[in-house]
């Protein structure tokens, strides 16, 4: 850890989550976007979910490798 | 989980799963911290070894909960732009004050907590008082977090009101139970990053409908009138402001008494810091909370700003929202939610503010396991036990505080505003703290019974002027000076006299009773406490250059939303 050496880093701990985020939430912006499914939200066209989801996962896989426990 | 017909949002399995998971994460990492958390010091202190940017995004995220997102968002639909005044004038100065001035008195002494420093500075007595006075307040907080919690996914998703408090206070019972300190300040950072994650979009996507921001402040002038746009420039007269309240109230209630008695003497946040590696680690981190405070309006204000600009529907008061079935000003984040985000997006702006309400909880309940454990059981209850004895007792407290907190959620339930609540309980027990800790800090001549009978008469005289306004709501000219005075502002008084009050007595009882030995003071007082020379670091990292860069920032925020 950034704090004790024995301890795996909360950064950790935010890279998984934010991975298995962004992939959930990447996946159901992708799945409106290929069927077709408009729904009711303002600004809908612009496809949030999609995009918030990419950023999500990028930054959950740069923790993820950056801060892997082991990693000196 | 039972269903209500009434709810704002559905959520989908996607949303749900979102929310399960970190439930489970939350769960896993306080068994994971359990092993490490067997001394007294890593339970109640998480060892002292926090990096600045933890112990800085800690701090700021014990403040950071969704009671004071929702309760900011609704007041900024209420009151306009002055609502920010919470998150500058009544925050920055506070925070730099405590990193530049306070914190070397507390890191420099070893304290556990803000009763502790008292003990060493006054005496027993004193740290008696503050110690029961914190117990009561962080159980009364972690229950107003947990109804609060349980009210809103009622409201917002229909599940049942008990199932949610139990759900939530059992998961913070086992995860702080478990992990202590160390475990509610990994989730503190967890939560940080989900309240950004999952509120962001709504500014975002809000200014983008709007055409900019220049869009939506013509929107709510259009909609609502000048007096919401403006920070300083319509607080000329009582009148003249949708709040009631004046520029004194704001300087002198907010910028003084309110905040700097709940970032310097606030226990539950200063803990936080106080868990950093060394001296200029906690206060960098403190520097580094400041500047994160400053950001905060951008997910909380311009959101209620929003909603004045977007919203079709008016929002009204809680009591009239409950009598009319409209939406009440409470409801404006979680419907800005609504309007923007989809399957996904939704479960992850939900699950940032269940980790709020939760860190909330966590929060609470830690610094009530430590203040229990070292400023009431050790003290006066068991003087000589092991370390071990008094960890054990600290996961015991944790749980007991949990299921008390449980008790008063079903009290708080009485009571219709939550925020107004909260901060007459800030006026009670934070205010007077704080007159009190800083002469003990910065002026040596203060003795144990000055401090003593300052904390009391403080707590008192503020316990007084709030039960003489309910007895009888005249008083209000006398106590607000304004019969017109909104109870924001009326708190905002009531602290400036309560905090006058404290220092008096504090400062009155001293000049008439003996002064302890120089000697006894050292590493307590100002002039008695060596404090470690930063001449070595290069200027870019010294934690007083910083301070300065966020200072001048606030001022320039001030100046731009005049």
């Amino acid at each position: 850890m950034s704090e004790t050496r024995h301890v795996i880093p909360i950064w950790f701990f935010i890279g998984i989550l934010l991975t298995v985020y962004g992939f959930l939430i990447l996946g159901a912006g992708l799945w409106d976007v290929i069927n077709g499914i408009k729904r009711d939200v303002v600004m809908a066209d612009l496809h949030a979910a999609v995009w918030w989801g990419v950023l999500l996962l990028t930054l959950g896989l740069f923790y993820c490798i950056r801060f892997r426990p082991g990693k000196e | 989980m039972g269903t209500h017909s009434t709810r704002l949002l559905a959520m989908s399995p996607v949303d749900l799963a979102i929310v399960v998971i970190y439930f489970l994460l939350v769960l896993a990492i306080g068994f994971y911290l359990k092993r490490r958390a067997d001394t007294g010091e890593s339970f109640f202190m998480a060892g002292r070894q926090m990096t600045a940017w933890i112990a800085g995004l800690a701090f700021i995220s014990a403040n950071l909960g969704s009671l004071e997102m929702m309760g900011w968002a609704a007041a900024t639909y209420q009151y306009g732009i002055l609502s920010a005044h919470a998150y500058l004038i009544g925050a920055i100065p506070a925070i730099l004050f405590l990193a530049v001035v306070m914190l070397p008195f507390y890191y420099i002494c070893r304290t556990h907590s803000v009763p502790g420093y008292l003990s060493l500075r006054y005496g027993e007595p004193a740290r008696a008082v503050s110690g029961i006075s914190f117990a009561l307040m962080t159980i009364l907080m972690s229950g107003v977090n947990m109804y609060s919690m349980a009210v809103v996914m009622k409201v917002i998703l229909g599940w049942d009101l008990h199932f949610s408090i139990w759900v939530s206070s059992l998961t913070v019972a086992i995860y702080v139970a478990a992990g202590g300190l160390l475990s509610a300040i990994f989730n503190e950072v967890l939560q940080f990053f989900l309240i950004w994650l999952g509120t962001l979009l709504i500014p975002i996507l809000g200014l983008i409908e709007c055409g900019g921001w220049d869009g939506m402040m013509a929107r709510v002038t259009a909609n609502f009138g000048p007096g919401y746009a403006h920070l300083w420039s319509t607080l000329g007269s009582f009148d003249g402001n949708a709040m009631g309240t004046h520029w004194t109230a704001i300087v002198f209630g907010w910028g003084l008494a309110l905040s700097f008695g709940y970032w310097t003497t606030d226990f539950l946040v200063v803990q936080r810091v106080l868990t950093a590696r060394d001296l200029r680690s906690a206060r960098m981190g403190t520097v580094i909370g400041a500047a994160l405070k400053m950001m905060v309006p951008l997910i909380v204000i311009v959101p209620g700003l929003l909603g004045l600009a977007l919203l079709p529907m008016k929002l009204v008061p809680e009591s009239e929202a409950l009598a009319t079935g409209a939406h009440s000003f409470n409801e404006v984040l979680p419907l800005m939610m609504a309007r923007y985000c989809g399957p996904g997006l939704l479960g992850l702006g939900v699950t940032a503010l269940i980790a709020g309400f939760m860190s909330g909880m966590a929060g609470n309940v830690s610094a009530f396991a430590t203040v229990w454990t070292y400023d009431i059981y050790k003290p006066l209850l068991r003087k000589t036990a092991s370390d071990a004895h008094y960890v054990r007792m600290g996961r015991w407290c944790t749980m007991i505080g949990v299921f008390v907190s449980v008790g008063t959620a079903y009290l708080v339930m009485r009571f219709s505003s939550i925020m107004v609540y909260t901060q007459v309980l800030f006026g009670f027990f934070i205010v007077p703290l704080f007159g009190v800790v800083i002469l003990g800090m910065l002026w040596k001549r203060a003795t144990p019974a000055g401090g003593f009978w300052g904390l009391l008469a403080g707590t008192l005289s503020s316990i007084g002027m709030w039960t003489w306004v309910q007895l009888d709501p005249g008083t209000l000219r006398i106590i607000a000076l304004s019969p017109h005075a909104k109870e924001l502002s009326e708190n905002s008084f009531r602290a400036i006299w309560t905090l006058c009050i404290s220092v008096l007595s504090t400062v009155v009882v001293s000049l008439c009773t003996k002064p302890r030995a120089e000697a006894e003071l050292k590493n307590l007082v100002y002039g008695l406490t060596p404090i470690p020379s930063e001449g070595h670091f290069a200027w870019y990292r010294r934690p007083a250059f910083w301070a300065v860069v966020v200072g001048i920032g606030m001022v320039v925020i001030n100046v731009i939303f005049w």
